[in-house]
């Protein structure tokens, strides 16, 4: 059961309002369908009585949008998941905005639906779902409510959540949860375990529905150059119709690149894919690999430290001994 | 008209491209030494001199891939002698991450290698090419990285 309701987090940001602490809100707001919720900025109490929305689909992370918010005046006021708090922390080491222009309301997180999962539940005449107790009901226009265990059915990133804690804040809501054990690296084992012509088949198959539309780069929250690569014509990458054989994996490895140590795994990559590809497949590989072979990190679980790729140590294994670990 | 592709195969060796990142420090005066000792490796290399094996972006990989390599090897300094200290632990880092990623994609791992040659080792920088050449032979061409759109 979400522990902290709609109301709880609207009372306490019309507080912040009324006071003057905070002259912004970030928060969630409906959109056309139950279903797609989406970030919004609100200025009022107004506002947020009207459009905000807390519920199984606010699953947006809003840290990324803090770049831009605390470059306008005044304070902003954020609600932080346990994983918006790892990119939080993670775009305050890299010194991305001001943590002073902010005010971060921690709120415990036991996972979030989305869209696309919810529609792969309920193909036709999906009109809302809501969560009752331990279970999903999903509303529809045609076969009534379907209900089906919430746990069992929340996407990947949730799923295998990789912590219950809220890690950056300035006021806590509820009770803050603990890291978990997850087994977010299963899946990369598994296909680590495929031979070579079938991890190929596995990722031609996913990688090819890629339309480059560049949601994955747009919402990562450690995807924060103003410019960046993939808008540079002479990239050979920029372009949204192929014009080169090999492009798509090309755009696909440099991604999962530029965020390796730095990636929150957070999940945003693959939630809002349109195609549905699992792009968290790709970062945590790079995990699982750093992990492994230069120790346990996990980016944003304190802020300040150094990520694993602009450091070294002089044991570290051999680029050969890396990869005879990842085949069979 | 149809090109029959098996005469083709039959008739001509197939030869790979191999492209060389070496260290202008250490593998590049290696590679010079091993000219200067009269020591043979393939022809198919093709060396691209970089001031320090920490210089080659991975982009640089993935873009002789794309531009029709069959096989990237990078060679440096060994680890401790950097002529800037420490640029190739951090290639190290670097290079494990992007090769380990390629092979997760499927990309076969005898294609790409790291090697560390010092500018003494003129024979080392010669054995390691000829391996490394005949594995990339081996393996055929790199079709793997191409285009994955309209391919089943």
């Amino acid at each position: 059961m979400q522990t902290v309701t709609r109301e709880t987090l609207l009372d306490k940001a019309s507080a912040l309002l009324a006071s003057g602490e905070v002259s912004r809100v970030l928060g969630w707001k409906k959109g056309e369908f139950a279903y797609d919720v989406t970030p919004a900025v609100f200025e009022s109490a107004e506002e947020m009585e009207k459009d905000f929305v807390y519920d199984i689909f606010s699953g947006a992370n809003f840290s990324k949008y803090l770049i831009k918010e605390t470059a306008k005046e005044g304070k902003v006021l954020v609600f932080l998941k346990p994983c918006d708090s790892y990119s939080f922390n993670q775009l305050l080491t890299e010194h991305r905005f001001d943590r002073e222009k902010v005010y971060a309301i921690g709120i415990p997180c036991d996972g979030m639906m989305d869209a696309s999962t919810v529609k792969a539940l309920a193909p036709e005449g999906l009109v809302s779902a809501e969560r009752d107790g331990d279970n999903l009901v999903i509303h529809t226009l045609y076969d009534g409510d379907k209900i089906l265990p919430y746990a069992d059915n929340l996407p990947d990133r949730c799923r295998h959540c990789k912590s219950k804690k809220v890690v950056a804040y300035d006021e806590m809501l509820g009770e803050n949860g603990d890291v978990v054990d997850s087994h977010r690296f299963d899946e990369v084992a598994e296909l680590e375990a495929m031979s070579e012509d079938a991890r190929f088949a596995f990722w031609q198959n996913e990688l090819s529905r890629c339309i480059r539309c560049n949601a994955c780069r747009d919402v990562c929250p450690a995807c924060t150059c103003e410019k960046c690569v993939f808008d540079n014509p002479k990239s050979g990458v920029e372009n949204k119709a192929i014009s080169d054989s090999y492009e798509e994996k090309m755009f696909h490895i440099i991604r999962a690149f530029h965020v390796a140590g730095r990636c929150t795994d957070c999940g945003e990559c693959s939630r809002v894919c349109p195609q549905n590809i699992p792009l968290h497949l790709l970062n945590r590989k790079f995990i699982y690999d750093i992990d492994r072979n230069y120790g346990d990190y996990m980016a944003g679980a304190e802020e300040g430290s150094r990520a694993p790729l602009v450091n070294y140590k002089t044991e570290d294994p051999e680029a050969a001994d890396v990869l005879e670990r990842g085949d069979k | 008209m149809q090109v029959n592709e098996s005469n083709i195969v039959a008739n001509e060796e197939f030869r790979p491209k191999i492209v060389a990142f070496c260290c202008n420090w250490c593998s590049y005066a290696g590679a010079d030494l091993a000219g200067n000792n009269r020591l043979a490796y393939p022809a198919d290399i093709k060396i691209i001199r970089v001031p320090c094996s920490c210089r080659v972006n991975p982009m640089f990989i993935l873009r002789a891939f794309q531009r029709g390599a069959d096989g990237v090897i990078l060679c440096g300094c060994h680890p401790g002698d950097c002529h800037y200290t420490s640029g190739n632990y951090y290639t190290r880092r670097r290079m494990a991450m992007l090769f380990s990623m390629l092979n997760y994609l499927g990309i076969e791992k005898e294609r790409t290698r790291v090697e560390w040659v010092s500018a003494a080792e003129g024979a080392k920088f010669a054995a390691t090419m000829q391996d490394f050449a005949e594995k990339v032979k081996a393996l055929g061409p790199n079709k793997r990285l191409e285009d994955l759109r309209c391919k089943q």
